[in-house]
């Protein structure tokens, strides 16, 4: 039930982000406040005394780069289930050291795969 | 607490295919004809078939039940991905996806819904159905240079995840109802606890019925349904019109009768609407499609409404009902597509309604099988199809929903306008152009096997009604 | 008292940062929103004593799941995305059945009556802590569902690659 528990051993996370979001919009706040103002064209360029940028900042990505992240977030998954599994391990013992097995052979099949179909190798 | 090792023999079937589909996985990597992993599919899936029946069995506390009910869905599912496979050898070398996932994903695909039908526990309904959605999804986006494949893929995956997103949501309010994920916990708690008119109760019973509709495209939930079936390649979308929606009505059947089963009157009431649209939309809109695979959509969308009745029936017979209608619908369907890829050839396409026009003068032979599947599909005597819709609505009378039944009857009337216009089309009209069939000896057995099962157990039904009442015996 | 002012903070802010997310015009904004959203959301597993989870939810969601967004978002054309509308004409309509159905949600949720609690209670997480719990229960009674998992994971790789991958043909 909601509002039941209070993870108390996270204050001093909780007065870390506190702190460091104050820290960021204050420092941003106070340089707002006090620094001068004057702004003319070429100061306002990305690159003043650079090239003249050309064309749009933001370009389109390859789609190479979802493959990559997609094999991210899959190994990414796999390794957060090793986190429990490592620590019940005394307790689980054989067992599931047999099941951690098939998972990571199950997932290997897709390595092997994803290698194999030159997924790692960037064309 | 030391774990103890679980039984594995009801599992032993699944624990076969998942090797099966890995290896098959690998072995595209170093075989070139693809035909040949296609060939090793169906050997693979025969394999498990062949396993099914020494199954039998409750495991992994109750989470994963093999019983008769479950092996007549998953034989089902295995029909599927033999004709499946039969019908596309040839299609995706003509539209140039010949690749080795193709037949791997249809084994996970078909996996999933192995899970789904043995289902015992929510958890493992819901990780199965994403298994099979998955795996569905990419498939129908698998022509990745058409673009209607690609919108295909990617109308199904937002539709099917929000469809996932209302089962997880009843999933929780379940389990925080009654603590408990496992179907036949559920049912007892609600039974023991005087949680029958529960609001919340009912509140997790539409997000269920708004899941399940979903996946066996009942209306209102059926509108992605015309736009997958019409942009996935033809083989796929044959194999979502069977798979996909055979496991739907498992999951269905079984969630609702052994979990809400103590609730019926309740999701009587959720379902009966819905069958009765499901039909509406389904029939009415079909009489106005151009492209065949769009009107099969439609066609698929009201065989699932008269499936419903067999479900609100609630019986034993009902049940049973269903499941002939799922065995039956497989066989017409299937059938149905392995015409319409034959029509399609290089450089043609071969869905338009009007691509039929004189096909009988050009080619008898598929023209005599097209129409047998249609009249199966209209539900005309003799043919496998009126077996189907006859138990189906038998069931749902004897459960005293006569006046459900006319209006279906009155919509079944109205389909036969769409399904004998392709006749019409094919016998009594002037071929415009050649039409160039592509054959192969695959397809042509799928063709076989269809066609003689329509009409074999349209004329002998009795030995697959048996198996399917004794099957749900001690369900 | 202290926990269920969290709890109120936490749930009013996924709720406004959601609307953000669906609303942003420019889709790197939303991406954005959903970041602070998923550590919002990581917070609120905090109070549920459910530590792992909240874990996963920073390494998982913030970390992998929103790289991969952000990677989505940088294939589309943000030119066209920023010109284009973010609701399809029919939004009301969209609108009074989401609308409705929070209304039915809010008088059915009235007559809640929680099951029974399981064996594990708060005193127990503390003491035994939340991974050990967890690990416990998903590689003992859950390890069926912790296997197909992986099959999922599986099937994930294999459309990544079949649907993005220029095909190597040897």
């Amino acid at each position: 039930m909601p509002g039941t528990f209070t993870p108390s051993a996270y204050l001093p996370i909780l007065i870390f982000l506190v702190v460091a979001t104050a820290f960021g919009i204050g420092a941003l706040l106070i340089g707002e406040l006090f620094r001068l103002k004057r702004p003319y064209p070429e100061k306002l360029m990305p690159y003043e005394s650079g090239n003249e940028p050309v064309g749009e900042p933001r370009i389109r990505f390859s789609v190479r780069f979802y493959i990559i992240a997609m094999l991210f977030v899959v190994f990414d998954v796999e390794a957060v289930f090793l986190y429990p599994w490592a620590v019940v391990f005394d307790r689980v013992g054989f067992f599931a050291f047999i099941e951690m097995i098939i998972f990571i052979i199950i997932l290997l099949v897709g390595y092997v795969y994803a290698w194999k179909k030159e997924a790692f190798v960037w064309d | 607490m030391q774990p103890v090792m679980p039984d594995l023999g009801p599992v032993f079937p699944e624990t076969v295919l998942t090797v099966l589909a890995l290896v098959l996985l690998l072995a595209d990597l170093v075989i070139k004809r693809k035909e040949t992993i296609g060939l090793l599919s169906i050997i693979s899936v025969t394999a498990v078939a062949y396993l099914l029946a020494g199954s039998l069995g409750t495991t992994f506390g109750g989470m994963f039940i093999s019983d008769g009910y479950s092996i007549f869905f998953k034989l089902i599912f295995i029909l599927n991905v033999i004709l499946t496979v039969l019908i596309s050898v040839k299609y995706i070398q003509i539209e140039k996806i010949d690749y080795g996932e193709y037949y791997s994903l249809i084994l996970f695909a078909t996996l999933g819904m192995m899970l789904m039908a043995s289902a015992g526990d929510l958890i493992i309904l819901y990780l199965g159905l994403e298994l099979m959605a998955l795996s569905t999804y990419v498939l129908a986006g698998f022509m990745r240079r058409d673009v209607k494949s690609n919108e295909a893929a990617m109308k199904y995956f937002l539709l099917g995840a929000f469809a996932s997103a209302f089962l997880l949501y009843g999933t929780s309010l379940i389990y925080g109802l009654t603590g408990t994920t496992d179907l036949k916990a559920i049912s007892s708690y609600i039974a023991g606890h005087g949680l029958a008119g529960n609001p919340v109760l009912m509140l997790s019973l539409i997000m269920f019925a708004v899941a399940f509709s979903f996946k066996i495209a009942a209306a209102p939930f059926h509108m992605w349904a015309p736009d997958v079936y019409e942009g996935a390649p033809t083989s796929i979308t044959a194999f979502m019109s069977v798979g996909p929606k055979a496991a739907g009505f498992a999951v269905l059947g079984r969630v609702f009768l052994t979990a809400f089963g103590s609730v019926r009157t309740e999701w009587v009431l959720i379902l009966i609407p819905v069958a009765i649209l499901t039909m509406g939309v389904g029939n009415i809109v079909a009489l106005s499609q151009t492209n065949i695979k769009r009107m099969l959509a439609y066609s698929s969308i009201a065989h699932a409404g008269y499936a419903l009745l067999g479900i609100i029936s609630g019986t034993a017979d009902g049940l049973s009902s269903v499941m002939l209608y799922m065995f039956a619908y497989a066989f017409m369907n299937m059938g149905a597509f392995a015409v319409i890829i034959m029509l399609r050839s290089e450089g043609f396409r071969g869905d338009n309604i009007n691509d039929y026009e004189g096909l009988a003068k050009t080619h008898p032979v598929p023209a005599v099988l097209m129409t047998i599947f249609m009249f199966s599909l209209t539900g005309i005597p003799t043919t496998v199809g009126f077996m189907g819709k006859f138990y189906v609505f038998m069931s749902a009378v004897e459960a005293g929903y006569m006046w459900v039944v006319i209006i279906a009857v009155i919509f079944s009337a109205i389909s036969a306008y769409f399904y004998l216009r392709i006749i019409m089309y094919m016998w009594m009209r002037e071929p415009k152009e050649a039409v160039e069939l592509t054959t192969s000896p695959a397809i042509g057995l799928a063709l076989l096997i269809t066609a003689t099962a329509v009409i074999g157990f349209g004329i002998l039904p009795s030995s697959i009604l048996t198996f399917a009442r004794l099957a749900i015996t001690g369900f | 008292m202290i926990s269920q002012l969290f709890f109120g903070y936490f749930a009013a802010v996924i709720i406004i940062l959601s609307l953000l997310v669906v609303t942003r015009k420019n889709p790197v904004h939303s991406v954005m929103w959903m970041l602070l959203m998923f550590f919002h959301i990581a917070g609120m597993y905090l109070f549920l004593n459910a530590e792992f989870i909240a874990a996963i939810q920073v390494i998982v969601y913030a970390g992998a799941i929103l790289v991969l967004f952000l990677f989505v978002v940088l294939l589309l054309n943000l030119r066209e995305e920023l010109q284009t509308n973010r609701f399809i004409g029919s939004w009301p309509a969209g609108l009074v059945i989401a609308a409705s159905l929070l209304l039915s949600m809010i008088a059915a949720l009235r007559s809640f009556v929680p099951g029974p609690s399981g064996p594990y209670t708060i005193a127990l997480i503390e003491k035994e802590t939340h991974t050990r719990v967890l690990g416990q229960v998903l590689y003992t009674e859950y390890l069926f569902p912790f296997e197909i998992a992986s099959l999922i994971l599986l099937v994930a790789i294999i459309g990544a690659i079949v649907l993005a991958k220029k095909k190597v043909r040897s």
